[in-house]
């Protein structure tokens, strides 16, 4: 499953353009990793193609760290 | 009355990135014309246009020198274009950005013939294919065409008037026109304009070949392609790039010691009220907007030694153009030369203008008429005309007249000279 956490990951870090150390586990996209509404937009929509998954609305508004993400992804995927 | 004048050029072209090297094998005659190798042209008529030259050669565009890699997948290629050159022009024009003061009388107005056209076509096949929830949140501003004044201005804190044009091939020429009015009224003291384009693509290659618009029969010889006011002529060759310019208020650039390029003159507007894409029969549209630069100017036609002519190479503008200017300037056309850089680069649409006004500018500068390219067998009309066939002709130029004519006839001409 740490497979999925290192996915998710490398799509931050390409997406948000940020260095890979600073995308730990706890970082929330928008207060450490300086995204923007839109951006984060587009990173559920990254994990929705990468993993195969659909993230409804209500539960990407959830997704607000690194952690959120692998989380909603291990349960669903 | 403020005056305005032009203290910073950044362009990316057929010719090459950069303001030395477009000019510099612009008036080598070198041409930017290829055949289209990015994408399939098999089943298209037209198989030519003028590309920015690529990484590896000379003079070669690479994106990421101007916007970083992230930013870069989410705007369109006419965004990326704008903001190459508007970071020459920036650079060179050495304007300070570093007060409120400074950054609030600063403003951008760039736009653009079409936009983002291939975004549009490629997010419509994603919608097709994929649905609604595969639509990026970039798409929108990647492919308005305000957005690339709006990147422009975020980058560079430019928070001043913030405006566009979207007059077809008129939008590069109407951009200088409109942000140096912008100036004289005292809403900015300094204004980035110009004019960018990046519709070579399947379907705008589709769309004007399907108006008749485009040249088709030299898809084997492509840097014959553009041959304006020759007999052989066919239709324009679609073409991308973006012309910057950085203009300034006289005092304001004379106070700081800026280095001043040329003075933005006259500026002048008219429409034909005709047809969507044929220029009206008599040639009165582009008379009219010329007249009305020369009088916004104080200029008579004997004052001009050099017109960057609209001529695109279609069979019916160029002759109305040339019939045109020889009926405005009269007598006074034996000491004019007159020339087409798209012969060189083909048609950059909303950046034409842009383009063709900073090529006036160097063209004053160096006392360089630069070349039309192609013109072997000139027609009859332009007999005793000096169009500066084949190669560039050193002379004095003190005043450049520049014309823009676009589809829905919309019409522009410039007159930029050595500030008195």
């Amino acid at each position: 499953m740490s497979d999925i956490a290192e996915r998710v990951k490398k799509i931050v870090v390409e997406h948000l353009g940020v260095e890979e150390a600073k995308v730990q586990e706890n970082a929330s996209f928008v207060d450490d990793l300086g995204a923007d509404s839109l951006d984060t937009v587009e990173l559920v929509m990254a994990f929705e193609e990468e993993f195969g998954v659909e993230i409804p609305d209500d539960a990407a508004e959830k997704i607000l760290t690194v952690k959120d993400a692998i989380d909603f992804i291990k349960a669903n995927s | 009355m403020r005056r305005v004048v032009v203290t910073g050029l950044g362009m990316v072209t057929p010719l090459g990135t950069g303001v030395e090297t477009s000019w510099n094998r612009l008036v080598a005659a070198e041409s930017g014309l290829r055949r289209i190798d990015r994408f399939d042209v098999s089943d298209l008529p037209a198989k030519v246009a003028g590309l920015v030259p690529g990484e590896g050669e000379p003079g070669g565009f690479r994106p990421t020198d101007f916007i970083d890699a992230k930013e870069l997948r989410r705007n369109d290629h006419f965004i990326v274009l704008a903001m190459a050159a508007a970071a020459e022009a920036i650079a060179d024009s050495g304007i300070p950005l570093a007060t409120d003061e400074q950054k609030n009388r600063s403003g951008v107005l760039i736009g653009s013939g079409i936009g983002g056209l291939n975004a549009i076509a490629d997010a419509a096949l994603v919608l097709e294919k994929q649905g609604p929830r595969r639509i990026s949140p970039f798409f929108i501003p990647s492919a308005l065409i305000n957005l690339a004044g709006g990147q422009v201005s975020i980058k560079y804190g430019l928070r001043g008037p913030n405006h566009s044009v979207v007059t077809a091939c008129s939008t590069g020429a109407h951009a200088i026109g409109d942000a140096s009015r912008l100036i004289r009224y005292g809403d900015a003291d300094v204004m980035v304009a110009g004019g960018t384009e990046a519709a070579v693509g399947r379907l705008g290659l589709a769309g004007f070949a399907a108006a008749r618009a485009l040249s088709t029969g030299y898809n084997d010889t492509p840097e014959k392609a553009s041959r304006p006011w020759d007999k052989g002529r066919d239709g324009f060759v679609m073409a991308e790039g973006a012309g910057v310019l950085v203009l300034e208020e006289y005092e304001h650039a004379k106070a700081r010691g800026a280095k001043i390029y040329a003075e933005i003159k006259g500026y002048g507007l008219s429409g034909d009220a005709y047809h969507v894409t044929a220029p009206s029969p008599d040639g009165d549209g582009g008379f009219r907007s010329m007249t009305a630069a020369l009088r916004s100017a104080g200029l008579t036609p004997a004052d001009i030694d050099y017109v960057n002519a609209h001529g695109t190479s279609t069979p019916l503008g160029d002759e109305l153009e040339l019939g045109a200017v020889k009926r405005l300037f009269g007598d006074a056309m034996k000491n004019v030369s007159m020339s087409s850089t798209k012969s060189a680069i083909g048609h950059l649409l909303g950046a034409a203008g842009t383009v063709e006004a900073i090529f006036s500018i160097l063209a004053i500068r160096h006392g360089i008429a630069p070349p039309t390219l192609n013109l072997e067998n000139p027609e009859e009309a332009a007999e005793g005309v000096d169009l500066v066939p084949l190669k560039a002709k050193e002379r004095r130029i003190r005043n450049a007249l520049s014309n823009s004519f676009g589809f829905g006839g919309t019409n522009a001409s410039l007159i930029v000279g050595v500030p008195d």
